[in-house]
This record gives C-alpha cells, structure tokens and sequence, in this order.
C-alpha cells in the first residue's frame, strides 16, 4: 500500500473497504502531513481537525455495525475530503474568502456536501479562495495567497486554489470547487490535478455562495479521473432547492481499463490555439492530442467562431449577476457591520470596509452594465451573444463527441505578475470561459509539463449531461500515460 | 377651468397561501406573530440559499388574472428589482417585470353614473418585504427588523390610466377586494396590511388628452387613506394649474396622521431598480391544461352572484349587488336561505340589509362577529312568516338577538311574546272593545270608515301587540258589520 497521504480517492476508499486502514489512521495521517506542510503552501483557510477525527471515528464505527450487520457501506465512508470555502457547512465558518464574512457560520450546508456526508466523507476544513471566487490566482483572497505546490513562488491558480493545492500537496485526495469561469479547471491545471466542472444544472447549487448564478457550477479537484467521476456521480443530481437544477438522471459512470478510443471523435477548435499562448502549453496540448488519435479517436478541426466574444460577454454577465447576489451583504443580518448613525450609511461603510478591490471593481461593473440607459447595450447584447457562444457548441456537437484544448494559455504564473493589471488576469480564463457561458461540462487534467516543470492541463468539453463521456476518455488517458500520478516535492 | 382627474391603481395583494413564494416557511399573521418567528435561510437571504417558486401561490394569481379576464401567459419570467433597504435582505426583490403572469383584463366596477370599465394592464408575482420598527428614545436611537412578512407572496395588480374620480377609484377597489375575497385567495382583512394602494395621479384640462406629469403616491394602505391621498393630492395639483404652475413628476408618500403627502423621490432620484432576469429561476410555464383547471373551478363572482340574486329572488339591483359583493354577506344570505325554507328570498334579503345592517352600522361591529348566526336568523323568519310572531315583534326579538345572542324561541318564551291568532280569544278582545267605545262604533256606523284603523290600535293594545294582525282585521270587520 502507499504511503497513507499518497492514496487516491478509489485506492482510500479500497484500503477502507479491505480493512487496511481505519478512517482515523488516514485522517491522522493527513492531518500531520497538513500540520508540517500548510505552513508552506496555505491551503486552508479554515480547517477543522477535531471536528475530521470526530467523524473520522464515527465513520470506522459505523462500519464495524453495517459489516456487522451486513448491510451495504456508503460509498465514501471514512474518506476525508476538503471544501472550497465558498460552500456552506452547517457550523463551520464559512468566508468566502472575505473579510465581509471572517466570522460567519452558516445554518445550512450545502446539498453537494450534505450529500457527500451522506455517502460518509470526513471534512478535514474549508480551503482557500479568491474572494466571492472572483480570480484566477487566490490572490484576491483577503486572508493570504495559497503557494502553488510545485513551485512555492508560483500561484496555484483560482479560484478554486486552495482546493487544488490541496489536492497536490497530499493535503486530501479530494476537495470540492467551484467553476464559474474556470475556477475548477485553471487551478487543476496550474496544481497538476484531475477537476470536473459539470453541466451547468447537475450539480445543486444551493448552498454554493452566488458569485454569478447563471455560470457556476460545484465540481471537485482530485488527482485522477476515475476519483472524480466517482465524487460527481454522489454529487450530482436534481434538487427541489435548485430550481436551475434538471431532473435528469446520473448515469452511474462504468470505468475500466480499456483504452481503445476508436470511434470517439475528438474536436480540436482552432480559436484556442491562438497568438499569446505559451509554447510549451500549445505543444503539450497538441502532444496529448495526438496520443488520443494514437489510441484509435478520430481528430477534427472544428470551428467555435465566436469564442473571442465570451471574454467580454463573460465579463459582463458575471458582473451583473455579481452585483445583485453581493448586495444581500449589508451588514444587517450577519457578517461584517461598521455601526454608523443611519442604516444605508451603515450599508455604504460597511460593504466599504468589508469587500476587496476586486469584489468592488465588478459590483461597480455590473451596476453600471445593468443601469439604466445601458442594459440594452451590455447586458442585453451580452446575453444574446452567449446565446452564440451556446449555439457555436451545439453545432460542433453535431459532428464531434467533445472537444479538446488548453485550459489557460500560460502554466502556473508568479505571485504579483498580474496584480496589478486585471486585464491580464482575465485573459488567464479565455479558454475556461466559453464552457461556463454554454453550460457544458468541461473535464481538466494533466497532460505534461513545461521547462520549469510546471504542470500543463488539457480540458475536454461535452454536450450538456455527458459527463460520462469525458470521463470515460480521460480515464482512458490515464491508463496509457501517468502525468497524474506525478507529485510535487514539499 | 374645468379637470379631468387621470388615475391609475397598483394594488398589492398579499396571497393567503400555506408557505411563502420562494421558501416552505408559514405565512403568518404578521401583526399578531412573534417577530422572526417564521424565517428560514432563505426568506433570510443567507448567503448561497435560493428561491423555489411555490406553485399554490402562481394558481392563486391565476385564479385572480382569470377572474379579472386576463390572458396568462403561458411563460412569464421572474426578474430581480434591485434596491437597497434594511427590510430587504437579498438586497433586491424577486418580481416579474417585462413578462408578468396576466395581462389585459378588465374589471366593470357599479358608480352612481352606472357601469364603468376599467382596464387592467397586469398582474404579476413579487415577495413581500419584511417590517422596520425604528425605536428613538433619549438615549437611544435605532432600527428593528421583522422578517416574517418577508417573502410572503404579493400579486401587484395594475390598471390603465382609467380611473377619472375618487369614487371609481373607491369602486374599483372594493370591487377588486370581493373578488379577492370571493376567490379565497386574500382576507381583504385591511388593518392587517393585506391589500395596499399606490396611485399615479394627474390631472388635465377637461375634454383634452394630453398626459401632464405625474405623481405616484405611495403608501396607502386603506380605503380612507386611498381616498383622502388621491382628494389631496388632486386639490394640489389642481392648485398648482390654477396659478400657472407646472406638476412635476416625483415620487410622494400619504402620511396618514397629517393627512397630506410629501415627497419621497424627484425624477431625479428616481430608482434606478437595474432589473434583470433572475437567475435563478427558469421561466415560469403554466400550460393550458392547468389554465382550464383553474378556470373551470372559478368560484362563481360577485358581479354574476347580483345577477342570480336578481334574477331568482326578485331583488333590486342595489340590494343584490349589496348582498352578492362580499363573500361572507353572500354566504350568509345563502345559508340564511337554505335554512330558512318557505321564507322568500325577498324577505331574507330585506331582514340582512335591514335590520342586520342597521344593527352593524349603529355598532361597528364586523359582519363576521356577529352573534346571530345564519340558522339563528332563518329561524326567526320561520316563525314570522308562519304568523307565530309579527313583524314588529320580530324586529324587537332581533334586536335582542343581535346585542345579546341566544335563539328566537328563548326570547319569545321568555318573554311571553307568542303571537296569538287563536279567533275565540281574538273574537273576545273585538267584542270589548266594541262594546266599551259605543260613540267610536257609532261615528263608523255613521260612514266614518277609518275609526276601523282606530279599533284595530284598541285591540292591538290589549293584546300587548301578540294578537296576529291579520286576523284581527278580519275578527274587526265581521263585528263592525254586525
């Protein structure tokens, strides 16, 4: 057996179910790998150690009675997982990255989460993340700057960061996410990591801290597909509290060792290979690529014309949408409250003090492009454009299964290389942007390395509710190469 | 010069449906309730809870858009109206704005210058907001917040500009208040907030269509007040013509302790709401099978209720439309009826305008608390239609059954007021009095015909007012002809 750190999500879940190892043996051995090497990477935001022996316990306990009485073990019982810290746990602090929110608990949790705990998972803690999930870096978190495990200089991308350094560093085998632009799948990329961002509608959101409701979707960071597919499958599903969600039923996802793709048909579109894209990223994409056509998929070129677009139309529905669901922090019913003499100034100075410059850049955004005078020009045309960007993918559907292409045009950059010009930090979701803005699923994992020896990570894209389908090529990816399996030195 | 007065009407109705709009807390009474007693983390808006449109409440409007003759539309859509404010916890308020749930209806309301249409232009679904309780002593100087109205489900109903008086605005309302209460879907219970105005005011020349500015008073929360904000408002606006002034467009509000309105928003402050889809609800599809369904279990409606009670009972117009426009009235006279077999429809209906009206006009008192239940009163016309009492004795039995409850049979039994049309003892009576006033018999025997009328008042009298009239006329007659 590995070392206990080192287990993927199926090799824990076997060593469990095999009586290998207790759940409190793992979660201990986590816990000290998180204590020596957090200090390093800053992963956490929160983390709730007690609270993961506790139920680390209770889940070794609640074995012995149903092997006892021979009844059937949940699926994940014992498996400690991390949350992405925009999620809500009943009882555990939730901030969202936020100052307006260092101190708020929330009284409900989450139905992804509520779900997973149903299946058994231990919650080791609430991981780091760009505030309300706005970057691509966690940079924007007002706590700290989660260090990129590969690379400590490096950040981990975002603004799922704190998830999927975690994941990287052997902190857990997996943490969940959250996708609203490429916050699963830019950080699997830059960390080196497996991430699923679902179909929009699969997944609840509620419970999920709305940063832009009509793009995000709650995913989860693990190290290998076949992990993923698995937390998904417990994960997804329609929810009467989510009335975005669809009554659409959750495949249960048969992964095996077969590795011939012939009959798949991969697309390859042409406007994400584009000028600006590190080199290294553009061959190891393309390299990948090729090893798929080896094992017997059928490669086109396809076409997604108006993927240019999704940038600004991205930027101004998130924004928008942003600005309605931050309003509700006032500081009247919970987080952050500067006292003042009347109630709006109390709103004004307490939204002042509470949000980041970020968080205050896009609510001024989408006010503006909501307002009177000028709905019709940005957020009306930006809608109809996503109706574009929707359509270019349904085309391309006809003729290919799914898509394939780079995540982020650059691999995982330096702290500061971008803080100062948001323009360029944007420009890190181009390719991440266009999944979310259709609500397709969009699967990320590794496919190399650059010079540096910084992970570069591919996504394949599908047809709204055939998560299956990516995970059943990814997986066969995984089988005949072994970039997941790398691990970064701590 | 002479004016015409150019009113339009909002009218929020609260839906008495079991849970809010969004989320499964109760709709409570929210004058009576404990503060925050039902609040959940999504009536809260805490952060990542969503809302859940409660289907109860869209057939609720439906009823009321059907009822009002609207189309629903098939797909309507649910947008945010974004705006700061302590009672307003997401920040914005969920509501349909470009794409309501009805649309063009039609609402014919009775004035003292006959039927009037007014056009409906919408009706759509929103949340409530919760209540703010601002608390200023010596000391101290701050706000509370009540979240238990918030997110009760409102249905904003909105006229064309067609309202020309207070008094069509007056019929407007309270006719719109009987369908609400005939639909079951509103208490129409005014003191507890239920049903709020707002009114879009102006005024302009007679016999011209031009549209001057207008102000939108807010804040209306009666009848009286509706009528006293738009008479003061009018008067102003008026006022400002007269002496060459122009109105401008503003927002105001009717403070009802000073009885005058004051302005809240310039054009220039006016909100800017920023409304955009919501998110996180899909369109909201009612198909037409569910349409039907609603339509085909309509109650049936005041205005069509007046036209059976006059058709089948012989009513006036004003006395049916009295007794059909408010649906406990209406049950009332119906139950009275169904009870009281053999009493026409006629006399039941007199009695409840009469007497039962007359009683809770003096009184104050609320229809619903009345004492004298309808098989109460059925009984009673029983008996004054059998002849076991008259009908002044019936009014006094009344009137004691109204101020102090019990049945007609206790009161006649204790108090000794069984009418008597027993002819032997009524014959005897005649026979006295006859015999005691020889001149009076002899004025009539002299052609002098009405002494009969004075007779009767003689016998009426020893009877203590139990002898049956009718028989004593005919006793009377006999023996004056002897």
């Amino acid at each position: 057996m590995n070392r206990l750190t080192d287990l993927t999500v199926t090799e824990a879940m076997h060593a469990l179910n095999a009586g290998e190892c207790s759940s409190l043996e793992l979660t201990r051995a986590i816990l000290e790998r998180i204590d020596a090497l957090e200090p390093s990477v800053l992963a956490f935001l929160t983390r709730t150690p007690e609270l993961a022996l506790q139920q680390a316990q209770t889940a070794d306990e609640k074995r012995k009675e149903l092997k006892r009485n021979g009844s059937a073990i949940p699926r994940l019982l014992g498996l400690p997982i991390a949350v992405k810290d925009v999620l809500t746990v009943e009882g555990i602090r939730c901030t969202c990255g936020s100052k307006i929110l260092e101190n708020f608990v929330p009284v409900h949790t989450a139905t992804c989460v509520h779900k997973l705990q149903e299946a058994g998972v231990v919650i080791l803690g609430k991981t780091n993340t760009d505030e309300f999930a706005m970057g691509s870096s966690t940079e924007n978190s007002a706590y700290f700057t989660t260090r990129n495990p590969w690379d400590l200089e490096r950040v981990p991308g975002g603004s799922s960061g704190g998830s999927a350094a975690a994941v990287a560093a052997r902190f857990t085998p997996a943490a969940l996410g959250t996708d609203t632009g490429g916050s699963v799948r830019q950080p699997a990329s830059f960390c080196g990591v497996t991430g699923i961002k679902p179909t929009y509608g699969r997944v609840s959101r509620y419970g999920l801290i709305a940063y832009g409701s009509s793009l995000d979707s709650a995913g989860v960071l693990t190290r290998t597909v076949e992990d993923a597919a698995l937390i998904f499958e417990v994960m997804a599903g329609y929810d009467p509290r989510d009335a975005t969600t669809m009554d659409v039923p959750v495949p249960q996802i048969q992964l095996d060792s077969r590795t011939d793709l012939r009959g798949l048909r991969i697309g390859v579109p042409k406007e994400y290979f584009i000028k600006g894209i590190q080199p290294e990223v553009e061959q190891t994409v393309r390299a990948a690529i090729a090893r798929f056509a080896e094992m017997g998929a059928e490669i086109k070129e396809v076409c997604l014309p108006h993927t240019e677009y999704a940038l600004p139309v991205y930027y101004l529905i998130a924004p928008a949408e942003a600005s309605a669901n931050l309003a509700r922090y006032d500081g009247i019913r919970f987080g952050l409250r500067v006292p003042t003499e009347s109630n709006i100034e109390m709103f004004k100075k307490s939204r002042g003090a509470g949000f980041g410059s970020e968080v205050k850049r896009r609510i001024m955004l989408g006010t503006y492009a909501l307002s009177a005078g000028y709905y019709d020009a940005y957020y009306g045309q930006a809608q109809k454009v996503r109706t574009l960007i929707k359509q270019d993918f349904e085309k391309v559907f006809e003729s290919v299964d799914m898509i394939a292409a780079p995540i982020a045009p650059t691999t995982a950059f330096k702290r500061g290389v971008h803080t100062e010009d948001p323009l360029a930090m944007y420009l890190e979701d181009v390719f991440t942007l266009p999944a979310n803005l259709a609500g397709v699923p969009g699967l990320a994992f590794c496919c190399g390395f650059d010079s540096q020896n910084m992970p570069v990570g591919m996504q394949l894209m599908g047809p709204h509710f055939k998560e299956d389908a990516l995970f059943k090529a990814g997986h066969a990816y995984q089988q005949v190469t072994d970039w997941h399996r790398k691990s970064p030195t701590l | 010069m002479e004016y015409e007065i150019v009113i339009g009407l909002e009218v929020h109705a609260e839906l008495a449906t079991n849970t809010k709009m969004f989320c499964s807390c109760r709709v409570v009474d929210s004058t009576q309730a404990e503060p925050n007693t039902t609040v959940c983390p999504v009536c809260a808006g805490m952060p990542g809870v969503l809302p859940v449109v409660n289907r109860q409440a869209v057939e609720y409007a439906m009823r009321v858009g059907l009822a009002l003759g609207c189309t629903i539309n098939n797909t309507s859509l649910f947008d945010r109206k974004n705006y700061f404010y302590p009672d307003l916890p997401k920040g914005y308020q969920i509501s349909q704005y470009e794409h309501p749930i009805a649309s063009d209806g039609l609402l014919v309301v009775d004035t003292s210058k006959g039927e009037k249409a007014i056009r409906i232009r919408r009706a759509h679904l929103e949340e409530d907001t919760g209540k703010l309780t601002h608390v200023v002593t010596d000391t101290e100087n701050y706000s509370l917040v009540d979240l238990n109205r918030c997110g009760v489900p409102l249905l904003e109903i909105v006229t064309e500009p067609d309202i020309h008086s207070i008094e069509e605005a007056r019929a407007y309302a309270t006719t719109l208040r009987g369908i609400l209460r005939a639909l079951g879907v509103n208490s129409g219970d005014m003191e507890k907030g239920v049903i709020r105005f707002e009114a879009n005011v102006s005024v302009r020349e007679a016999g011209t269509d031009v549209l001057n500015n207008r102000v939108e008073i807010k804040n209306l929360n009666s009848f009286r007040a509706m009528e006293r904000g738009l008479a003061y408002e009018i008067d102003r606006q008026i006022k400002i013509m007269e002496s060459g002034g122009t109105v401008s467009q503003e927002t105001m509000g009717w403070d009802d302790t000073n009885n005058c309105t004051y302005t809240q928003r310039s054009k220039e402050d006016a909100h800017d709401y920023r409304y955009f889809p919501e998110p996180d609800l899909p369109p909201l599809v009612v198909d037409a099978d569910w349409v039907h369904r609603v339509q085909s279990t309509l109650p049936e409606l005041p205005r069509a209720r007046a036209q059976r009670y006059q058709n089948n009972f012989n009513l006036t117009a004003a006395d049916a439309t009295l007794l059909a426009a408010d649906i406990t009235v209406a049950q009332y006279f119906e139950n009275t009826l169904a009870a009281a077999k053999d009493v026409p429809g006629k006399t039941v209906a007199a009695w409840i305008l009469g007497e039962v009206y007359a009683y809770l006009n003096r009184t104050g008192e609320a229809f619903e608390s009345l004492r004298v239940t309808p098989a109460i009163l059925a009984d009673l016309l029983i008996r004054l239609t059998k002849g076991e009492v008259n009908a002044a004795t019936a009014k006094v039995i009344l009137a004691t059954l109204l101020e102090k409850g019990g049945s007609a049979g206790e009161i006649i039994k204790e108090k000794g007021l069984q009418q008597t049309s027993d002819p032997g003892q009524i014959a005897a009576l005649v026979a006295k009095a006859i015999q005691d006033n020889p001149g009076e018999l002899e004025s009539y025997r002299n052609g002098k015909e009405t002494v009969a009328n004075w007779f009767f008042g003689q016998v009426m009298r020893m009877a203590g007012g139990k002898a049956n009239p009718q028989v004593v006329r005919e006793e009377l007659a006999r023996q004056l002809k002897k």
